[in-house]
């Protein structure tokens, strides 16, 4: 298991490096946006790692209530709070972006408002976690993850009915749709490099959850030694 | 001996939630107080012309009541902490959902009040006078006040479990409530304009309640149990 990680580790650090290098050097520049549009490479993987995160975190949270292992537990707490630091990303470079192409940092469109609900109720789960005692965190938590999950259509129905600003999807789209070739490599090697990266992370906070409840519990039965 | 019915549960303990409060009015006197507050200083905060405020009334109206909901939402449980009523509760062979239910439906008759009252308040402070069909603005009342107090009765029952209980509620009711704040202000703008039709809203508003009826009603004996 030990060897597992440090060579995903390992391989995760080459993907990020190469995907660096394909960003910024490979990448012809965009002809209208220049070199503004290069944050590009990073802003859609962090998004695309933050929905990840918080859709592990949905699945782990039905898994705990069902079972009430306390690994379903580690892993959704570990990827509700990477999903955040993602989702932060997100809404930190979307305005460095939006700043120069739109000439606003922040606009109250669809995308954006619901990444900004998305990251709020995220943020509150992880309040709820920190403020409620350590045997009830994880059953009030994954409660409150599967409100959350229920809540994200509603949240996207209603703020679609809003103007949408927000560059649409670029590839996959209508008749002019379509990246160059090179960039669309170099956005895709970003994108595996950073679904590894943000899997690494989660890893890594699991690894230490459960080091932590094993410190807990340790020093829970050291507790109860001394009093008998 | 049998246990009680669903049905029965929730009307006794509906009866007794009721009757508490008809003798004490803690709750409603201080959400009224408060949504009366609210009123005031947005009032002083946006001095809007007649036409202004026709356009953003259905916000602070919403906005009012969701914060003077919270503060009747807080008081909930707290009552049965005491006594360790919450206990006793739990060992009873009694239905959690009747408890939740009869919660939920003291809460909903509670903000129901405070509508009734803050209605006529809104109308004389900021010279409403809706364009659209007044019906709606019932059915859009209802439905809202569900909306905030389904979702918020049980959040409550999660928060007195927390260290700072009361800050705990609108810290996670209100990103979840969003899109329903949402539907409700829009819906309650659309009619005092009468530009469009509220019905989407409307629509959105009553598969909320649905929605969350359902699931507050599969987790709550999950949440009541949680030790």
């Amino acid at each position: 298991m030990k060897n597992a990680f440090v060579i995903f580790a390992l391989a995760t650090l080459a993907l990020l490096a190469y995907g660096l290098y394909m960003a910024l050097v490979v990448a012809p520049t965009e002809a209208t946006m220049g070199d503004v549009q290069r944050i590009f490479y990073y802003h859609v993987p962090s998004a695309w790692a933050a929905f990840l995160c918080f859709g592990i975190n949905a699945v782990a949270s039905v898994w705990y209530l069902a079972k009430r292992g306390v690994k379903a537990d580690a892993i959704a707490l570990a990827s509700a709070e990477v999903g955040v630091v993602f989702c932060s990303i997100v809404l930190l470079t979307g305005p460095i972006w939006a700043r120069p192409v739109w000439g606003i940092w922040w606009t109250w469109d669809a995308r954006l408002t619901s990444t900004l609900v998305l990251w709020l109720i995220y943020v509150a789960y992880l309040m709820l976690r920190r403020f409620s005692g350590s045997g009830r965190a994880p059953v009030l938590a994954a409660t409150l993850a599967i409100f959350g999950f229920f809540d994200v259509p509603f949240v996207y129905l209603s703020i679609r009915i809003f103007r949408t600003q927000h560059p649409q999807p670029v590839m996959g789209g209508g008749e002019n749709s379509g990246l160059d070739p090179v960039m669309a490599r170099a956005f895709l090697w970003n994108m595996l490099a950073f679904t590894c990266y943000c899997l690494l992370v989660i890893w890594m906070r699991y690894r230490l959850q459960i080091a932590e409840q094993a410190v807990e519990q340790a020093h829970a039965e050291r507790a109860l030694g001394e009093r008998a | 001996m049998t246990s009680p019915t669903l049905t029965a549960m929730t009307r006794a303990t509906l009866a007794k939630d009721l009757r508490l409060e008809w003798r004490s009015k803690d709750a409603i006197n201080s959400m009224l107080f408060f949504a009366l507050l609210v009123v005031v200083i947005f009032a002083f905060a946006f001095d809007p012309t007649a036409e202004e405020s026709r356009r953003i009334a259905g916000g602070l109206i919403w906005t009012a009541l969701l914060f003077s909901t919270v503060v009747a939402l807080n008081q909930t449980w707290a009552r049965e902490l005491r006594n360790n009523v919450l206990d006793a509760y739990r060992v009873s062979p009694a239905p959690p959902n009747a408890m939740f239910l009869a919660k939920g439906f003291a809460n909903f008759i509670f903000v129901a009040v405070l509508q009734l009252l803050m209605a006529p308040l809104f109308v004389v402070f900021y010279s409403l006078r809706p364009i659209g069909p007044l019906w709606q603005l019932l059915v859009i009342g209802l439905l809202a006040n569900w909306a905030l107090v389904v979702n918020g009765t049980f959040f409550a029952a999660m928060s007195i479990r927390t260290r700072n209980r009361e800050i705990m509620l609108p810290l996670i009711l209100f990103p979840i409530s969003i899109p329903a704040l949402m539907a409700m202000v829009e819906a309650t703008t659309e009619v005092l304009t009468g530009d469009y039709s509220p019905r989407f809203w409307i629509k959105l508003l009553a598969a909320y309640d649905v929605v969350f009826t359902v699931v507050c009603l599969l987790l709550f004996e999950t949440v009541l149990n949680a030790e």
